[in-house]
């Protein structure tokens, strides 16, 4: 039996190893290692890569990313709620509802962003509208900024908080809302008194969900904010193409690994997809 | 215990889950041919000890010997024996055809079709082969369950509470059910339970467990009517006890004059008569505050509570215990 | 209570708007005669147009060699994998597997990229379609393992001990009932693989050759140009398109 289940394990296992964990262990090793003439990777060993990070303009950044995904994961919570809560309270169409808000994810991440530049665009749809209806003459500068990446993003990611807000929301027993409408609270108490803090591990789990996949995006920023919404992730992709330096490349991406999982052990259950 | 007819014989089996003992050292032999059943509440030990013969666990010590020859450290599919589930685990996937073919397919045996065909017949299941496990109901299930082990005719057949997923109506009859069943094919039942009703009134023999221990292994009537501890005794039916000596309710006498020189007798108060039907159940208070339960005729006398009676018993229904 | 419940399921209408409007308008004006974002009448002429770049359809062609192959490649892996954790659970290859679904996209291409560049100073070969098929195989196995566990996990454990008790071996317990009864699981997962694999272009421009421009690829490239009505038409394509594959892998499930 247990060699079979060995047997089951060894090709994942492969691939993990050489394909995963010795990338991840080569960018650990170029990280401490010195920037070469031509771009490539040099000796001696060093930790400047590292100091570089401190410097103001990319801890700027860093602070940039932090908000904007911050920003983006509190609407998400924000907009998911009510729509998970909607969806536990339809009886006999919940299936069809649920699948309405997971139906997104399953089409191209690229055309649902590519979706809104045509829709924000100086040309786009939204402009040429108001155009048309005179209510205004220059087009709006709707795309290419902050506000665009945050309104991609939380349109990527709005399933990711709902489906774990929803089972959360589902697991609630009826009973308790009556009981708290019984006992005199009103919606809004009931809401906030009881609701909240039973669907509190749901709520960490969407919120952790979708906050590091938006700090470590990369096309959102890329495609809705044009070159002015710089994220971690455009910074780390601009080190290893235009700018060459492949160790400070190294060294952001595991920073940014080095939040990702300091966020995972504060935040998320040992468990959060079934898989550990 | 060890005889040449033993088709299955248990030699001191353990099973030790960290630092539970959920098998303590049993020692049981299995004539061929039997209807053997082991009965215990739940955690006794008997459907682990089930699951050591079945190979699915291996014993922490001791020797399993199936015709003479140790199991202990066989695959479960090298085992000629075969386990119809609690819950029967019926292939999801695979038609009532499908299913009882499954052991043959393996072993690729000749006359599948024949062979299945007649198993099917013997658990009147003939007409449904076509069907998958979710279109059939649980008695059905059980009986495929039941054909799927023993068109492979094994040496000795593990039946894990097959009933225990039925009805209480459907349950009696399918008790009858297989204990035919048995009979015709002739094939050794290792049958689980927890129901004494059930173990008592299908078994050859049965053996009683308790904590991980065989407590007693006889014949129905040696069981309940000697029993060798007072678990077995308890478990087995209701008991009275006066001092050290335990009583039947059945066997428990209750009359309103004493009954002469034939047995010592109790006075007693008559506390509350119960009608059940096909009985009627008196309880009544001793002088020394014990409460007896006495099961009399619905046809003899009538008692009320707060009359004055005598309890008394035939010598030979004493149950005594070191 | 009801006053609640009807503003409850206007917020959900207008969410929902939200989730699908910007698909559906894309996919209406994808079928518009201007070349700008005013109706002017129905015309297929910038389906026309996709169909016959052969820079797209090359792309296109890419695109779906990666995803088979990968899909293939990872739903095997991942099954087996996902079944040999589900019989005794193995912390460091499932927190391995979990580490490579948080790792952000842009981390996973340049470590990978930085790995296959360290490769190519001994072995004489080049990034291709092969690098770009090992990259994808390698952060969907992962998806494959959850979606497959998942379906184990709701499956009775009794049935695998049935089957080896009417003699069957490990391999055809597995083979035989175990299979068979995870199937729906397998298919999901590997649809889920196909399109995590049809769809990435973050990891596969970093991993990528000359001549294994994807479809993501192309469709970047135009979108950081600008307006074009070309890509609206292949946007309503792989919208259709993936829509399909779900509508077969419910039916599928369903079964």
């Amino acid at each position: 039996m247990n060699r079979l289940r060995a047997w089951f394990l060894a090709p994942s296992w492969a691939v993990m190893l050489l394909l995963f964990l010795a990338p991840l262990a080569i960018i650990c090793a170029y990280s401490f290692e010195t920037r070469g003439a031509y771009g490539g990777i040099s000796l001696p060993w060093t930790t400047e890569s590292y100091q570089r990070l401190a410097d103001p303009i990319y801890l700027a950044i860093l602070w940039r990313s932090f908000w904007i995904a911050g920003l983006a994961t509190l609407l998400c919570l924000l907009f998911g709620f009510p729509l998970a809560l909607f969806i536990s309270r339809s009886a006999e169409r919940k299936n069809l509802y649920l699948s309405l808000v997971i139906l997104p994810f399953w089409t191209s991440f690229l055309v649902r962003t590519y979706a809104w530049m045509f829709l924000l665009r100086d040309t786009g749809l939204i402009n040429t509208l108001l155009q048309k209806l005179g209510l205004i003459h220059d087009p709006l500068p709707l795309l290419y900024n902050d506000g665009a990446v945050v309104l991609g993003l939380v349109y990527s990611y709005l399933p990711f908080v709902v489906l774990p807000l929803y089972a959360t929301i589902e697991r609630l027993d009826p009973n308790l809302l009556e009981a708290a409408a019984d006992l005199g609270a009103r919606p809004l108490a009931t809401l906030t008194r009881v609701v909240l803090p039973l669907t509190a591990p749901g709520i960490r789990a969407g919120a952790i969900l979708t906050f590091i996949p938006c700090l470590g995006a990369y096309l959102t920023p890329d495609l809705l904010g044009g070159g002015k919404s710089v994220m971690i992730g455009n910074l780390i992709q601009n080190q290893f193409t235009s700018a060459r330096d492949w160790p400070f490349g190294s060294a952001i991406s595991l920073a940014l690994m080095a939040i990702v999982m300091a966020l995972l052990m504060l935040f998320a259950r040992r468990d959060p997809e079934g898989l550990v | 215990m060890s005889s040449p007819q033993c088709v299955l014989e248990l030699r001191d089996v353990s099973k030790h889950f960290s630092t539970h003992r959920a098998v303590d050292s049993v020692s049981l032999g299995i004539e061929r041919g039997e209807f053997f059943s082991l009965l215990g509440p739940s955690g006794c030990g008997k459907t682990t000890t089930l699951r050591l013969i079945a190979g699915f666990e291996e014993p922490t010590s001791g020797e399993i010997r199936l015709n003479g020859a140790s199991i202990q450290h066989l695959k479960p599919y090298q085992r000629n024996v075969s386990t119809v589930f609690q819950n029967y685990a019926l292939f999801p996937h695979l038609s009532v055809r499908e299913n009882v073919e499954f052991g043959l397919r393996r072993r690729s045996e000749n006359h599948i079709g024949k062979r299945v065909a007649e198993v099917l017949d013997l658990v009147q299941l003939a007409g449904k082969e076509s069907r998958l496990p979710s279109e059939i109901s649980g008695g059905e299930r059980q009986r495929v369950a039941l054909a799927r082990s023993l068109v492979l005719a094994p040496d000795v057949l593990l039946l894990d509470e097959p009933l225990s997923a039925l009805d209480p109506n459907l349950r009696k009859q399918v008790r009858a059910e297989l204990k035919n069943i048995q009979r015709q094919v002739g094939i050794t039942f290792l049958f689980v339970t927890h129901d004494q009703e059930e173990a008592l009134s299908m078994s050859d023999r049965l053996g009683v467990m308790h904590a991980g221990q065989l407590q007693q292994t006889g014949t129905p009537e040696e069981i309940y009517l000697r029993p060798r501890t007072r678990f077995v005794a308890s478990f087995l039916g209701a008991l009275n006890w006066i001092g050290d000596i335990g009583v039947r309710p059945e066997a428990t006498r209750i009359s309103k004059q004493p009954p002469g020189a034939e047995a010592p007798s109790h006075p007693a108060t008559v506390a509350q008569s119960t009608f059940l039907g096909n009985c009627v159940h008196v309880e009544a208070s001793l002088v020394t505050g014990q409460t007896v339960v006495a099961e009399v005729s619905r046809l003899g006398d009538n008692f009320v509570a707060g009359e004055q009676v005598f309890i008394w018993w035939q010598p030979a229904d004493e149950l005594r215990f070191e | 209570m009801k006053r609640t419940g009807v503003a409850l399921s206007i917020y959900a209408l207008a969410a929902y708007l939200f989730l699908h409007l910007p698909l559906l308008i894309l996919s209406i004006f994808s079928f518009n005669q201007s070349r700008f974002t005013v109706w002017e009448g129905f015309s297929l002429r910038w389906y026309a147009a996709a169909l016959h770049d052969s820079q797209l359809t090359e792309a296109a062609s890419n695109s779906l060699i990666i995803a088979i192959f990968a899909t293939a490649a990872a739903t095997i892996i991942g099954t087996l994998a996902a079944y040999g954790l589900w019989k005794r659970s193995s912390p460091a290859l499932s927190g391995s597997l979990y580490l490579s679904l948080v790792t952000p996209e842009i981390v996973t291409g340049i470590s990978l990229l930085a790995f296959y560049q360290w490769i190519f100073r001994f072995l004489r070969v080049q990034l291709g379609m092969h690098t770009v098929i090992l990259a994808h195989v390698s952060f969907s196995i992962a998806f494959v393992v959850i979606v497959v566990l998942a379906r184990l996990r709701s499956m009775d454990r009794q049935l695998e001990e049935a089957a080896l008790d009417l003699g069957a071996n490990e391999w055809q317990a597995f083979r035989h009932v175990t299979l068979p009864v995870i199937r729906p699981g397998v298919v999901a997962a590997a649809l889920l693989a196909f399109t995590v694999s049809f769809d990435d272009y973050v990891i596969t421009s970093l991993v990528a050759g000359v001549n294994s421009e994807t479809l993501p690829m192309v469709i970047y490239a135009i979108a950081r140009r600008g307006a074009n009505p070309v890509l609206n038409a292949i946007s309503a394509m792989i919208v259709i398109g993936f829509g399909a594959l779900i509508l077969i892998s419910e039916r599928l499930r369903a079964r």
